[in-house]
């Protein structure tokens, strides 16, 4: 087996379009993921982009088995954990983690900072939770007095803060982050994006970045993917989808980027 | 003196602390000032100021705004209401939740001109076809007779961008407009306000915190921190060169894929400090 | 950036404390009545007829809130009819409340097959009038106590079950639920360590006003003798017999209907109040 930690062969996913269902009678079926195929070499930091709506996160729940694809195969260090059933997961779990978009949805706001960090490590029965506990917090930046903090009583930065701590804790080796600075101000972009960058190299830590925005990770990748409609347009090292996009999607998406620069050319 | 005059205007959580701090800023008839600041800088709250609704906690402390020279303190409220209703007209940020999704669209463009201007309805209603057809929306009367959740969110938005200068208002307020949507769109939709802002002269104010989205439409800008003007001027010297450290930061941390190593870089503790001092030394001149 | 993000613990609010003294009073009231009790409540004395409450001419100090057309005492038979609208108030109320939250809960997070049955059958039963439905089943089970819950609990449960699944639909959408199994919980684990806390304060806000549903059932029931037997004090009963006469002695009717409006405000408030004060959650 090479150094891949994903190897993605002809991905199909389809939901029922209820929209659309008949009063008697299942509904109709709308293809998402139009058959995907890409690798994922170990340490690789991979962008994937697209439009809302173009099945990005569809495609990163399905990588780490939050949904069940209808066809293909995902193979996760070699293992096909394409149709795994949950206790054949459990043990894989430990080895994926996934960072969300909506920190405020995505950290129980019945529980408090230290126990949503802790929680995952009682589980997998790792020892000495409280200690794991604030080396994630210091990992991430945050002083070691916000376990006690409930998260409405946190930033949206230092929520999403939270969000990588949890995933970090288990020491994965691969982490997906979906829109994870989507809804941040620049400055925290900055910062998390900054410690996303610093924590890849420390812990060796295979990433996938899903972003509907090509601008803010350009320094972050290594490798980017483009989706359409749930299919890849394109899948280039991050030099050249920026400087010679292949797909014309692609070139679409660079040119709508308005650059803070009044010179610029958005025609 | 231009169309929209906003004077000192300061605005407070009641027994609580500040929101807006003697914030002054200017929109001429044709022109587009961008109000740029990080979440909670107190963006949306002078638009509300302005459009007269601000949420019951928040107490106006002092300052004066005034439409076409008119101070709006001096009129009688229904006279102020009336005014502003004509006057004054609102893009917001989330396309979805501000159409009624259990209603039809076409009613809620003509509604306003309806209820406001007291048009009849049928000259409303040929009005509305004819501003879908401004916004380049294809069979404007299908769309009219759709609801909200049948339609694309770029879709929305433009009904949105419609339904504001239905009745040709002097001003429109654009509250963070594009943020909820794809770049492609964003730009359709940003060259679409431009658009209709230059055809029927308008005053914009345009709320964003994206300052790529500044530097493509609008001439002016007032940086904002904390509910405190940082810095206000016109569009081309900003970009050259920020007049405060602070949006010198601001600009640094805005991303910009053309040149990685100069961007996304965080705001420097110590500029937050100098910038938070600034916000305390204001706060002890005025007692508090 | 600053912001007006604050940690305090909210203090406890008027409403908690005035609706939750209420009740704690109550309780003691009901649990010690045989000894804090003035008098037997069954105690008739003719004599002492129609005494009104202590503060009013020609009271009688013994009798506190004065006594009915048998010289009963009213604040003793207050304290009884507590017990009585108390353990129904207990009974049903937890009852109705784990039949209807649980079924709730499942529906709503396992969703599927488990739902459809589960909604289907809230839908027929709700199809069905509560008066009828409850006079109905008391017929059938005859009067009494048991018989009381068992109605309460019957017809009440739907209540709990869609309320709760509609937030346990909720809540199972949100990404914390998609981030518990990611780290590998089960499916059942995720639902009693991360939905239920959610639930958690909606289910107690509905459980409180069950009580209170309840008082008012037990009190209706028991107004039109389908309670338990007549001799039994009932707030219910007293508020009947107190009825007839209003007009030469207002406090047989009127102490127990204070009574009852403040047991029943009191439950609603109380469930409204730890609702709040459960969310740490400011909104
Ligand atoms: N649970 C679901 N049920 C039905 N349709 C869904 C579901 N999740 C996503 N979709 C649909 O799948 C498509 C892709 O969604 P998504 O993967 O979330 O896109 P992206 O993350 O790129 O914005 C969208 O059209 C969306 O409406
Ligand atoms: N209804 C409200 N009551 C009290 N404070 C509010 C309310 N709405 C907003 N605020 C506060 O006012 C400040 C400015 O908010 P806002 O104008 O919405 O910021 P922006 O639009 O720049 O993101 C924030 O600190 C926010 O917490
Ligand atoms: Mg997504
Ligand atoms: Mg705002």
């Amino acid at each position: 087996m090479s150094g891949m930690i994903y190897e993605i062969r002809d991905l199909r996913l389809s939901f029922p379009d209820m929209a659309h269902k008949p009063v008697f009678g299942a509904a109709p079926q709308i293809e998402v993921l139009k058959g995907l195929s890409f690798d994922v070499p170990k340490g690789e930091v991979l962008g994937i982009v697209g439009g809302s709506g173009s099945g990005k996160s569809t495609l990163g729940r399905a990588m780490i088995r939050l949904l069940e694809p209808d066809s293909g195969t995902i193979r996760f260090e070699g293992t096909d954990i394409t149709h795994a059933d949950e206790p054949a997961l459990r043990p894989l779990r430990r080895r994926f983690q996934m960072i969300f978009q909506d920190p405020m949805s995505s950290l129980n706001p019945r529980r408090r900072v230290g126990g949503i960090i802790a929680g995952p490590l009682r589980l997998q029965g790792v020892q000495d939770t409280s200690a794991k506990v604030l080396e994630a917090l210091d990992m991430v930046g945050l002083p070691r007095s916000f376990a006690a903090r409930y998260p409405h009583e946190l930033s949206g930065g230092q929520r999403q803060r939270v969000g990588i701590a949890r995933a970090i804790a288990l020491r994965p080796d691969f982490i997906l982050a979906d829109e994870i600075v989507s809804g941040l101000d620049v400055s925290s972009q900055a910062q998390v994006l900054n410690l996303l960058e610093e924590l890849v190299r420390e812990l060796g830590l295979t990433l996938a970045f899903i972003s509907h925005d090509l601008s803010v990770i350009r320094r972050l990748c290594s490798r980017i993917i483009v989706m359409y409609r749930g299919e890849i347009v394109e899948n280039a090292p991050t030099a050249q989808v920026f400087d010679a996009p292949q797909a014309d999607y692609t070139r679409e998406l660079l040119q709508a980027i308005p650059l803070p620069d009044p010179d610029q050319i958005w025609a | 003196m231009s169309f929209l005059e906003v004077e000192n205007l300061t605005l407070r959580i009641a027994r609580g602390p500040r929101i807006l701090r003697a914030v002054s800023l200017g929109v001429d008839q044709g022109e587009v000032r961008g109000l740029v600041g990080e979440s909670g800088a107190g963006k949306s709250m002078i638009g509300k100021a302005i459009l007269g609704t601000l949420p019951r906690a928040i107490q106006v402390v002092s300052g004066r705004i005034s439409l076409d020279g008119t101070d709006l303190q001096t009129l009688p409220a229904r006279e102020r209401r009336r005014r502003i209703g004509a006057q004054v007209a609102l893009i917001p940020q989330d396309p979805l939740t501000a159409l009624n999704p259990v209603r039809r669209v076409g009613p809620q463009i003509t509604n306003r001109l309806v209820d406001i201007l007291g048009w009849d309805r049928s000259r409303a209603e040929a009005r509305a076809r004819e501003l879908l057809d401004e916004v380049h929306i294809p069979d404007p009367d299908r769309v009219m007779r759709s609801y909200p959740h049948e339609l694309s969110g770029g879709m929305r938005q433009r009904i949105l961008i419609a339904s504001a200068f239905a009745a040709e208002p002097k001003l429109i307020i654009a509250d963070e407009p594009t943020t909820a949507l794809d770049v492609t769109v964003q730009k359709q939709i940003l060259r679409l306000i431009k658009e209709m802002q230059d055809r029927h002269n308008t005053a914009l104010l345009f709320v964003t915190h994206d300052l790529g989205v500044v530097s493509k439409i609008c001439q002016s800008l007032t940086v904002l921190y904390a509910g405190k003007v940082i810095e206000d001027t016109d569009t081309r010297s900003f970009f050259a060169a920020p007049g405060h450290p602070y949006s010198q930061a601001l600009l640094h941390a805005t991303p910009k894929y053309t040149d990685p190593e100069d961007s996304l870089t965080p705001v420097p503790q110590h500029v937050i400090d100098a910038v938070e001092a600034e916000v305390t030394d204001f706060d002890k001149g005025l007692g508090a | 950036m600053r912001d007006a993000r604050s940690r305090v613990r909210r203090p406890i609010g008027l409403r908690l404390w005035l609706s939750g003294g209420w009740i704690t009073l109550l309780i003691i009231g009901a649990v010690l009545a045989p000894l804090i009790a003035p008098h037997d409540p069954l105690y008739q004395d003719l004599f002492a007829g129609r005494m009104p409450p202590v503060w009013v001419d020609g009271a009688d100090p013994n009798f506190l809130l004065g006594t009915d057309s048998l010289g009963r005492d009213v604040l003793s038979r207050i304290l009884y009819g507590a017990r009585l609208a108390l353990t129904v108030a207990l009974v049903a109320g937890t009852l109705t409340c784990l039949i209807g939250a649980t079924l709730g809960l499942i529906a709503g997070y396992y969703r599927g097959w488990v739902d459809m049955v589960i909604s289907r059958l809230v839908d027929i039963w709700m199809a069905f009038p509560p008066v009828l439905f409850a006079i109905l089943l008391i017929a059938v089970l005859g009067t009494g106590l048991t018989s009381i819950i068992i109605a309460i609990v019957v017809i009440d449960w739907t209540r709990f079950a869609r309320v709760v699944r509609a937030e346990a639909m909720t809540q199972g959408t949100m990404d914390y639920v998609a981030s518990a199994q990611v780290v590998g919980r089960t499916k059942a684990g995720t639902m009693f360590a991360e939905i239920l806390p959610n639930v958690l304060p909606t289910i107690v806000a509905l459980l409180t006003l069950e009580m209170g549903i309840a008082v008012i059932v037990e009190a209706i029931l028991s107004f039109v003798n389908l309670s338990i037997s007549t001799d039994a004090p009932t707030w219910g009963g007293m508020i009947a017999e107190g009825r007839t006469s209003v007009h030469q002695a207002w406090w047989v009717l009127v102490f127990p209907l204070i009574t009852l409006f403040l047991t029943v405000l009191s439950f609603s408030q109380l469930g409204e109040g730890l609702k709040d004060y459960f969310d740490p959650v400011l909104r």
